[in-house]
């Protein structure tokens, strides 16, 4: 591939990204190689695989992983239920197999006619062979369907996004194929950026005290679940549509519920912050939370 | 091209392997990277395939590209010796309520501000360390190079990028979160049938379909479940007090694991005697031998603690710390007990390995299999809990 195809991606409108990941996704799409992405949930791991979509203009596939979810239903499912039902009432022709081939979302981006972005989502969700067993196919971007002996191979090969929460450690044979990135959580000058990015018209004071608090609420090692990018957005949506002014976000947290989800976490700030911003009126900041 | 950097990667403890290797060398006849920058992203994304090791590529990194020994290896000494919490248990009552006096505004002030000192003149060690025994970082576990100083990140050198070492607090063998214990316990499992027949079951159907003349005929079985029972100890006596954090966040990723069976925990100071406490403030004392009554010897248990007293509590009658409890029975046979009772044990120390050469400790190790209480010790811990006897 020639040098120029590099610097593909810059990060599409509606999401910011860094110098790292742009990074990773280009070499990504120069080297034909799986794209492995991680980071703590809520940093747009899947809005990625939209926004590189989006980026290099193409069409994008998406593989939901389950737990339940077996390598194979990724390539094709041969229907046989349905033949044998076909045979007993004899509605079709079942000697055609073919019919009864049904082929999966990396099937689909193999046979694509223009090249596509498949995205495998949560990897880790599956079961802990389940990568392994997707190795050849990634690698050769083929596979081979016995029952009707036919080859399905990749017309062009598709640029593959996984995500992955580490919920399971992955198999290293299948990290050694992959291009790695971990997305950070962003820092408070690119998680402006982002917020701008939904919400264009919001007021510069309302965004900098919210996200003065996101950052001192994240700084508190005791909360069990800390609150992610996706629950800072739609916090300051809630600031922005219930008309809250600028200086009331720090002092009084208002909406504190879309942002701390653990009943603990809750407890712990109301009695750590709260109490402390102001002394001697606890029963109000219950009584606005609630 | 660059062979010694895979070399030196490999040294750090890297898992680099040649087919990684070749991707870089063939990312980079791409000429995929055009300056130092690119390369750092370029052989990061192709080398190191989690972020745990982003720390030990950092070090490498910033190791062969600068060839010399940057500061962050002396500020991590110091890092290192304010995280130590025996360190912080040398402190003076004084110094202690320091501590306290300070909110976490001032922590991050106070450790930006000596932060900047310290790559500014690198004269850090003594003012760090004389100050150290004073200094708040640590305090509530905050890890302190974990505190970002934002906005400064983007658009400088990779150098730069890898001397900072962001990712320090990623490393496995140093830190832990409730989701990391979690995901450690989540291997604690053994699966068997039990419940509803909810789970197709292949071979029988096509048996029996087959002696039907093809009429389907569906037969179902048991979906496979976890049957693992754990029970948790966990010393919460005064030595243990500085690993307070550490002990709890194993326990809200035990409680939160919703995987077992069955999940019991009690509370025990120093060591385990005729009582365990079912909770810490209200000291309800549930005799050690009901457990050992009611409780099947199937049940996975793990101890939690640092194993150290003074011997004559582990072994003598009445050595119990605390006066009312007039143990009649030494703690080590409680312990035996224990040992003996259930066939799958082990002990977490949240203490690292250097110190387990104390006589108690070593006592307790002998009877039950003892590994550190962090990722990779409870990792291997709960392998052991797994395994057949």
């Amino acid at each position: 591939m020639a040098n120029s195809d590099f610097d593909k991606f810059r990060g599409s409108v509606d999401y910011v990204t860094d110098e790292a990941l742009r990074n990773a996704v280009n070499v990504a799409i120069a080297l034909q190689k799986p794209l492995l992405v991680r980071g703590e949930p809520g940093t747009g791991k899947t809005m990625l695989a939209h926004s590189i979509a989006r980026g290099v203009n193409k069409k994008l596939l998406i593989w939901n992983i389950k737990s339940t979810t077996k390598a194979q239903e990724g390539l094709y499912v041969y229907d046989t239920v349905q033949r044998l039902n076909d045979s007993r009432f004899g509605d079709k022709d079942v000697s055609d197999i073919k019919q009864y081939i049904k082929l999966g979302k990396l099937g689909q981006a193999f046979i694509s006619e223009e090249q596509v972005v498949l995205l495998i989502d949560e990897v880790d969700k599956a079961d802990l062979e389940f990568p392994n067993d997707l190795l050849n196919e990634l690698d050769e971007m083929s596979f081979y369907i016995p029952e009707t002996n036919v080859t399905i191979k990749a017309v062009h090969r598709p640029v593959v996004i996984i995500t992955s929460n580490a919920e399971k450690e992955l198999p290293d044979a299948f990290l050694r194929r992959c291009v790695f990135h971990y997305i950070e959580f962003p820092d408070p000058t690119l998680m402006e950026e982002i917020v701008r990015v939904h919400f264009p018209d919001i007021q510069s004071n309302l965004l900098r005290e919210g996200l003065k608090t996101f950052y001192l609420m994240r700084g508190m090692d005791d909360l069990r679940k800390k609150p992610s990018t996706s629950e800072l957005i739609d916090w300051l949506q809630c600031l922005a549509a219930g008309g809250i002014s600028h200086d009331r976000v720090l002092k009084e947290v208002p909406f504190v519920g879309t942002l701390l989800k653990k009943e603990v976490d809750y407890d712990y700030f109301v009695a750590r912050y709260m109490n402390r911003q102001r002394p001697g009126r606890k029963v109000d900041a219950y009584q606005m939370l609630h | 091209m660059f062979t010694d950097f895979y070399y030196l990667l490999r040294k750090k403890k890297v898992p680099v392997s040649i087919t990684e290797w070749m991707t870089l060398m063939e990312a980079l006849s791409q000429g995929l990277a055009y300056n130092l920058d690119d390369f750092y992203y370029l052989a990061r994304a192709t080398l190191v395939k989690s972020e745990t090791y982003f720390d030990q590529y950092d070090v490498a990194f910033q190791e062969y590209f600068k060839g010399i020994e940057g500061p962050a290896d002396i500020s991590e000494k110091i890092l290192e010796w304010l995280k130590d919490p025996i360190n912080r248990s040398n402190l003076t009552e004084e110094e202690r309520a320091l501590f306290d006096k300070m909110d976490l505004d001032e922590l991050l002030r106070e450790f930006e501000k000596r932060l900047a000192e310290q790559t500014e003149q690198h004269d850090g060690g003594n003012y760090w360390i004389g100050r150290g025994g004073t200094s708040p970082f640590g305090h509530s576990g905050s890890h302190p190079a974990g505190i970002r100083i934002g906005g400064q990140s983007r658009g400088r050198g990779a150098i730069q990028i890898a001397q900072e070492r962001r990712f320090r607090n990623y490393r496995s063998d140093l830190t832990l979160d409730v989701r990391q214990v979690k995901i450690a316990l989540r291997r604690v499992r053994q699966l068997s049938r039990i419940g509803t027949e909810d789970e197709l079951d292949l071979e029988r159907t096509i048996d029996a379909t087959a002696k039907n003349a093809g009429d389907i005929e569906l037969l179902w079985t048991r979906s496979r479940k976890n049957a693992v029972k754990l029970l948790l100890l966990m010393d919460v006596g005064g030595s243990m007090e500085p690993f307070a954090e550490l002990c709890s966040l194993l326990f809200s990723a035990a409680h939160t694991s919703s995987h077992f069976k069955d999940f019991q925990y009690y509370y025990f100071h120093n060591c385990i005697y005729e009582n365990v406490y079912r909770d810490v403030e209200t000291q309800e004392e549930v005799a050690t031998d009901h457990l050992l009554r009611t409780l099947e010897p199937d049940y996975k248990v793990i101890l939690v603690g640092d194993a150290r007293m003074a011997i004559t509590e582990l072994t003598e009658r009445y050595g119990a710390i605390y006066y009312y409890q007039r143990n009649d029975i030494p703690g080590v046979l409680w312990l035996k007990r224990i040992a003996d009772h259930f066939t799958h044990c082990i002990w977490l120390n949240p203490e690292g390995g250097s110190f387990w050469n104390h006589p108690t400790v070593s006592m307790v190790s002998k009877m039950f299999p003892m590994y550190e209480l962090n990722i990779d010790g409870i990792g291997d811990g709960v392998r052991k809990l797994v395994s057949k006897r």
